[in-house]
């Protein structure tokens, strides 16, 4: 294993997030925020939903979430497109770096870069309403896969993007729409029947309830199954790079 | 000894030609290696794969003793490439881009070699500028000074001097020799035959995708160069004398010059013999000139056949 050059990917990454903090951190938290405010506080003090928890609260676990899909999707697609867009993948691919080490070095940082947006928007949710964790080591569980699965789904966007289109096609045409419809706001319980029913083919689903398990232990989904689904979704995604990598397809000719 | 061998590689692109054709070459250690080719003729993708950037789809190239896909971590670990385009991270500073190319070779920082490497390419003042602030032809000084943060053992220059003004590429020249002295082996492609011809050791020509000739640079241009002999004569000559009416003989169309090309084969010159022949036929000489074909003019018989 070539830690070092692991590291130097994941450094390099980090100084990345850090070089645009308004873009890569505050920008997402701010979202959010505004998401809190008027969904929360504004419209929230009007809806019930079931048992101790309020809306305000009930939406806390589905807002990190949104925001932690689609901060560790942007970090880690963008990650390794802007070296295919320079050229300096070259780098890369003639360094002694195997594909697990190029990988993991996008992919975790591309994580941590999410958690760290996912502890402010945590941190900035306490100043509305206390929001205590039942389970935060599931919940922390649930974040790190989460964003790793999600980081992984960006690095093969990013892998098989030949243009900025065709990069931001998932997040804006699939993700934005999955995120919002996964019952960040509601519950799907909520949901007639039959929109209930097609709701369980969403993923997300399973991840927002997840988390909103460890915070409040209930939920309408059982956390085992969202575990499962979460490291299903992650072999998936490993199975397409482990294909992706082997073939050299739209990186190596 | 050689560092690189390269056995039956080819390279073979969907809906395309082939790109390489049954390469074979080997390259000797602590040398310098010009590969020459006009646009296209494969010397990129040979370059490409042996750092790892292309599949090959067939052969065996080995660096060191190591085969660059089973033992891909120990082959590149000797190898470091400048390639042709400047692909640079515009927005990270000179010394960091530097730091991390060092990185990503699994080797620690190292500070002083970061300094030294700086000095011998004159942007130790720019260390701290962004690359996006710098020239085209620093760009192409921190490539090479990216590529030198590996202490490569070979040292791979797709066409370094592409582009650059003529100041620019004689420096290039000398810092280019200064690696070789250093004792790394360099495998230089180049547009500018000059370069080759200045810098090499051995010079390879590749032409559609085949290599053509590899041979030692003095040796090459021993057995490929022409030599001319222009006579100027004093007086229009009308009627070629017939001693002189030989092959490698003409006379110009305004019949004021006598040109004989001899070497490589053509014929062999005797001056004196040439000089009798012209008295004795009353021909009064003006001035000689004498030629010998350049690298370039080898070349373009080369690609031409």
């Amino acid at each position: 294993m070539n830690w070092i050059g692991f590291f130097t990917i994941y450094k390099k990454e980090m100084a990345r997030t850090f070089r645009v903090p308004l873009q890569t951190i505050f920008s997402p938290v701010i979202t959010t925020v505004l998401y809190f405010i008027v969904f929360g506080s504004a419209i929230g003090s009007r809806i019930t939903v079931s048992g101790d928890v309020s809306y305000s609260q009930f939406i806390v676990p589905g807002l990190i979430m949104m925001s932690l899909l689609s901060s560790s999707l942007a970090a880690a697609s963008s990650g390794i497109y802007f070296p295919k867009f320079t050229g300096t993948i070259y780098e890369l691919l003639s360094a002694p770096l195997s594909y697990l080490e190029i990988t993991l070095g996008y992919t975790l940082s591309a994580a941590t870069r999410a958690m760290v947006v996912a502890v402010i928007i945590y941190i900035v949710s306490l100043f509305f309403t206390p929001v205590p964790i039942l389970h935060p080591f599931v919940a922390l569980l649930f974040v790190f896969l989460t964003a790793f699965t999600f980081a992984m789904f960006g690095f093969i966007i990013g892998l098989l993007s030949d243009t900025f289109e065709k990069l931001n096609i998932f997040p804006t045409f699939v993700i934005t729409p999955l995120s919002f419809l996964g019952g960040v706001f509601y519950s799907v319980d909520m949901l007639p029947d039959f929109w209930h029913k097609v709701s369980y083919a969403n993923p997300i689903v399973y991840m927002i309830n997840g988390l909103r398990w460890s915070f409040f232990g209930t939920s309408t989904v059982s956390p085992v199954i969202s575990m499962s689904i979460i490291c299903g979704f992650l072999f998936i995604c490993l199975v397409i790079l482990w294909r992706i990598f082997k073939t050299g397809y739209k990186i190596k000719t | 000894m050689s560092i690189i061998e390269i056995k039956n590689l080819t390279k073979e692109y969907k809906r395309s030609t082939k790109a390489l054709k049954n390469i074979n070459l080997e390259i000797k250690t602590g040398e310098l290696f010009a590969l020459l080719g006009p646009n296209g003729a494969g010397k990129t993708t040979l370059i490409n794969i042996i750092c790892g950037l292309v599949n090959p789809s067939g052969g065996v190239v080995t660096i060191g003793g190591f085969d660059i896909i089973n033992q891909y971590r120990q082959a590149r670990a000797l190898v470091s490439l400048v390639p042709q385009e400047i692909h640079l991270d515009p927005f990270i500073t000179v010394e960091q881009t530097l730091e991390y190319t060092r990185g990503f070779f699994g080797k620690s920082k190292n500070v002083e070699l970061t300094e030294q490497i700086l000095k011998d390419l004159s942007l130790w003042d720019k260390k701290d500028s962004k690359v996006i602030q710098l020239s085209g032809g620093m760009k192409r000084r921190v490539l090479i000074a990216k590529a030198l943060m590996n202490e490569p053992a070979v040292l791979f220059l797709d066409e370094p001097t592409a582009g650059v003004d003529v100041e620019l590429r004689r420096d290039m020249w000398k810092f280019i020799s200064k690696i070789k002295q250093s004792g790394s082996t360099i495998i230089l492609t180049t547009h500018y035959l000059e370069e080759a011809e200045e810098m090499a050791d051995r010079i390879g020509i590749i032409d559609k995708g085949e290599l053509k000739i590899v041979e030692d640079k003095k040796i090459l241009m021993q057995r490929m160069s022409k030599k001319q002999m222009q006579i100027n004569l004093q007086k229009p000559l009308y009627d070629l004398p017939k001693e002189l009416q030989l092959s490698n003989i003409s006379l110009s169309q305004d019949k004021q010059t006598l040109t004989i090309e001899y070497g490589n084969g053509t014929a062999d010159l005797d001056v004196a013999d040439l000089m009798q022949t012209l008295k004795n036929n009353n021909i009064s000489i003006g001035d000689v000139v004498t030629k010998q074909s350049s690298l370039e003019d080898i070349f373009i018989d080369l690609i031409n056949k």
